[in-house]
């Protein structure tokens, strides 16, 4: 044993180049597929398996899935709105916990502004019975006035800070060069971190969205006159995010819900976007397979490296042999050289996956807000390196024959 | 009983036209423990074919190769590996260094397959053959001198009983070849092994002084001479 790996740590420091070339190429193989595998699992985990504060979504009839990512991660387009009363009416229900409005609308610079009431900093719990935090001395904002609080990746991104003013700009795309509105909001807070799409969301006074120049109410097309109050008829809002006081209660009130004509109820939220990961889960198998791929080529190359130096190491492999090395020693040197690259590969494929995990955890972060857990170990961290060392041994094989079968008089002769 | 001992040793080949070429043909050869035979015979004469084949490196295609009583062609491979790494040392007419190790490790490697790696016994060789300071250069960076000193240590490292020198001072300048030479059976003497040397150099049969003449040897030469 101690005269192969003697042999396979020559072999490697002699074709030196070649070796760093193929165990980039291995390594890149296997970063690749352990990446795909524990982004794809930590991303569904985190988007479903959580606890974010709300059992259920009331929306606009449509999608329950498009609800949930408007609501919940602050993506896709609203499905629409529900009137006033729908959201009086489930607030006032005895088994709801509390039920907390979202009239969407405006955006600053790409970052959502919802409009909502005062409880979302006095009652909702954003995970596991932890709600919003303020830095420093920031403070919610006052239902009364064109006040704004900051999430915090918002806050960092703009460089933004509390008692800075902003205009918000129509739609929840920002588009370079549109004009703002008119209202400029004063910002009273920003918010700790929450590691969740919160983050990257400004809160402002529902009526500031109810009295943004240019936005039309229901039932008429004026403009509410500053300080007159709004009839109820005329207010409309994009969600009711709602906590039950026992999460089954959704059932019932979906029951409800569904015999009605107008509105949505996305429940359970993990159940919604758990289809949703059922509906992309062939991207991901996409992905597998292209990262199998990989390896193979990656395997090929491998064997194609040890195979082209092949010619010149046949006179090695005959003085080995003529010095006493047994054929099985050659042979074996061979499958353990192609093992080792694919070993180092493997190594080198643990910092690869590192830097990818920690760059898509970063991606995912400011695109959604939500925090995968890079300290997660998914069983593909053991069995990849594993299988890259099998497809190593496997490519050193062909070599290791025609190592095997050296006729050695010939070839010293 | 001799040390080696060859009975009616045949080799051919094939040529490209499909017959049948014996290149080798030895009725008897032996060699005593510790007596150091010189061979005398040209060029493409069937010399590194006969060492081979004592080598256990080729097959004969009759006859025998004893080894203190055992039938070399008998070993099955890997018993003959082992018995080759163990008890032969091979001095090639290329020296066949390992172009990858060092001078010391090329030492070492062979060791590797026999008794196991002796590092001091190795650069005590090496040194003793004049290379101290070269023990970790590699083959490209010696002289040819040199690197021929590296494999006579390289030969004599596992402590052989017997050791073949094909044409030793081939490729050294004139100057050197006889000091190799004397090393070389110096070395084999303090060590008690038997040493036979293939040659064409006439300094080297000189210094033996008893050569066998390969023809003689090789019946097959008496036909036709061919290639090996």
């Amino acid at each position: 044993m101690r005269s192969l790996l003697f042999i396979v740590a020559r072999s490697l420091r002699q074709h030196l180049l070649s070796t760093i070339i193929t165990v980039i190429s291995a390594g890149l193989a296997s970063g690749l597929v352990m990446s795909v595998f524990t982004v794809s699992e930590q991303s569904r985990t985190a988007f479903t398996g959580g606890d974010i504060g709300y059992d259920a979504v009331l929306g606009a009839k449509g999608s329950q899935l498009q609800l949930v990512l408007n609501t919940v991660f602050h993506l896709e387009t609203s499905p629409g709105n529900i009137p006033w009363s729908l959201y009086q009416e489930v607030k006032g229900r005895g088994d709801v916990r509390y039920a907390i409005p979202y009239a969407l609308g405006d955006n600053l610079y790409g970052y959502r502004i919802v409009g909502t009431t005062r409880e979302i900093f006095d009652v909702f719990e954003f995970q596991n019975g932890e709600k919003f935090r303020f830095q420093g001395d920031g403070q919610p904002f006052d239902e009364g006035f064109q006040e704004a609080v900051l999430g915090s990746v918002v806050a960092e991104k703009l460089g933004l800070k509390r008692g800075d003013t902003f205009r918000p700009y129509h739609g929840l795309q920002y588009m370079p060069g549109s004009a703002p509105h008119q209202e400029l909001y004063k910002i009273t807070g920003v918010l700790e971190p929450t590691n969740t799409a919160n983050d990257g969301v400004i809160w402002i006074p529902i009526e500031g969205i109810f009295r943004m120049d240019g936005h039309k109410l229901a039932g008429g097309t004026e403009e509410v006159e500053r300080g007159a109050a709004i009839p109820d008829e005329w207010k409309e809002v994009s969600a009711v995010m709602l906590k039950y006081s026992s999460p089954i209660r959704g059932k019932f009130m979906q029951d409800e819900i569904r015999r009605g004509d107008s509105a949505t109820l996305a429940w359970p939220i993990a159940s919604v976007l758990g289809t949703f990961f059922l509906k992309i889960g062939w991207i991901t198998k996409v992905l597998v397979y292209v990262a199998y791929l990989v390896v193979v080529v990656a395997g090929f190359g491998l064997l194609a490296s040890i195979y082209n130096t092949m010619n010149e190491r046949r006179r090695e492999f005959a003085i080995l042999r003529a010095l006493g090395a047994r054929k099985q020693t050659v042979f074996s040197a061979i499958v353990l050289e192609a093992s080792a690259i694919a070993l180092l590969g493997s190594l080198l494929g643990y910092l690869i996956y590192g830097g990818i995990l920690f760059g898509s955890a970063m991606i995912i972060r400011e695109q959604t807000g939500v925090v995968l857990d890079v300290t997660s170990v998914h069983p593909s961290l053991l069995w990849t390196p594993l299988g890259m060392v099998v497809v190593g041994a496997l490519a050193g094989v062909i070599p290791a024959i025609k190592a095997y079968s050296t006729d050695v008089a010939r070839t010293l002769a | 009983m001799p040390l080696l001992e060859l009975r009616d040793v045949r080799r051919a080949f094939r040529s490209p036209d499909g017959e049948d070429q014996l290149i080798l043909d030895v009725p008897s050869f032996e060699v005593e423990g510790g007596q150091q035979v010189a061979i005398a015979g040209t060029s493409g004469s069937g010399k590194t074919t006969f060492l081979n084949i004592i080598a256990g490196l080729l097959a004969p295609t009759s006859g025998d190769v004893v080894w203190d009583g055992d039938v070399v062609s008998g070993m099955g491979e890997a018993k003959r590996d082992a018995w080759r790494a163990r008890e032969l040392g091979y001095v090639f007419q290329t020296f066949n260094l390992l172009g990858g190790y060092t001078a010391l490790e090329n030492v070492t490697l062979g060791m590797m397959f026999g008794p196991g790696p002796d590092r001091a016994f190795a650069t005590s060789l090496l040194e003793r053959l004049g290379l101290a300071d070269r023990l970790r250069h590699r083959p490209a960076q010696l002289s040819i001198g040199q690197q021929q000193r590296v494999a006579l240590a390289r030969a004599l490292a596992n402590r052989p009983r017997l050791v073949l020198a094909d044409e030793p001072t081939g490729n050294l300048d004139p100057r050197f070849a006889l000091e190799a030479l004397g090393l070389l059976r110096e070395l084999c003497r303090e060590q008690g092994a038997a040493l036979i040397c293939v040659s064409h150099d006439p300094r080297v049969l000189d210094d033996f002084g008893d050569a066998l003449d390969f023809a003689v040897l090789n019946r097959a030469m008496a036909e036709e001479p061919q290639g090996s």
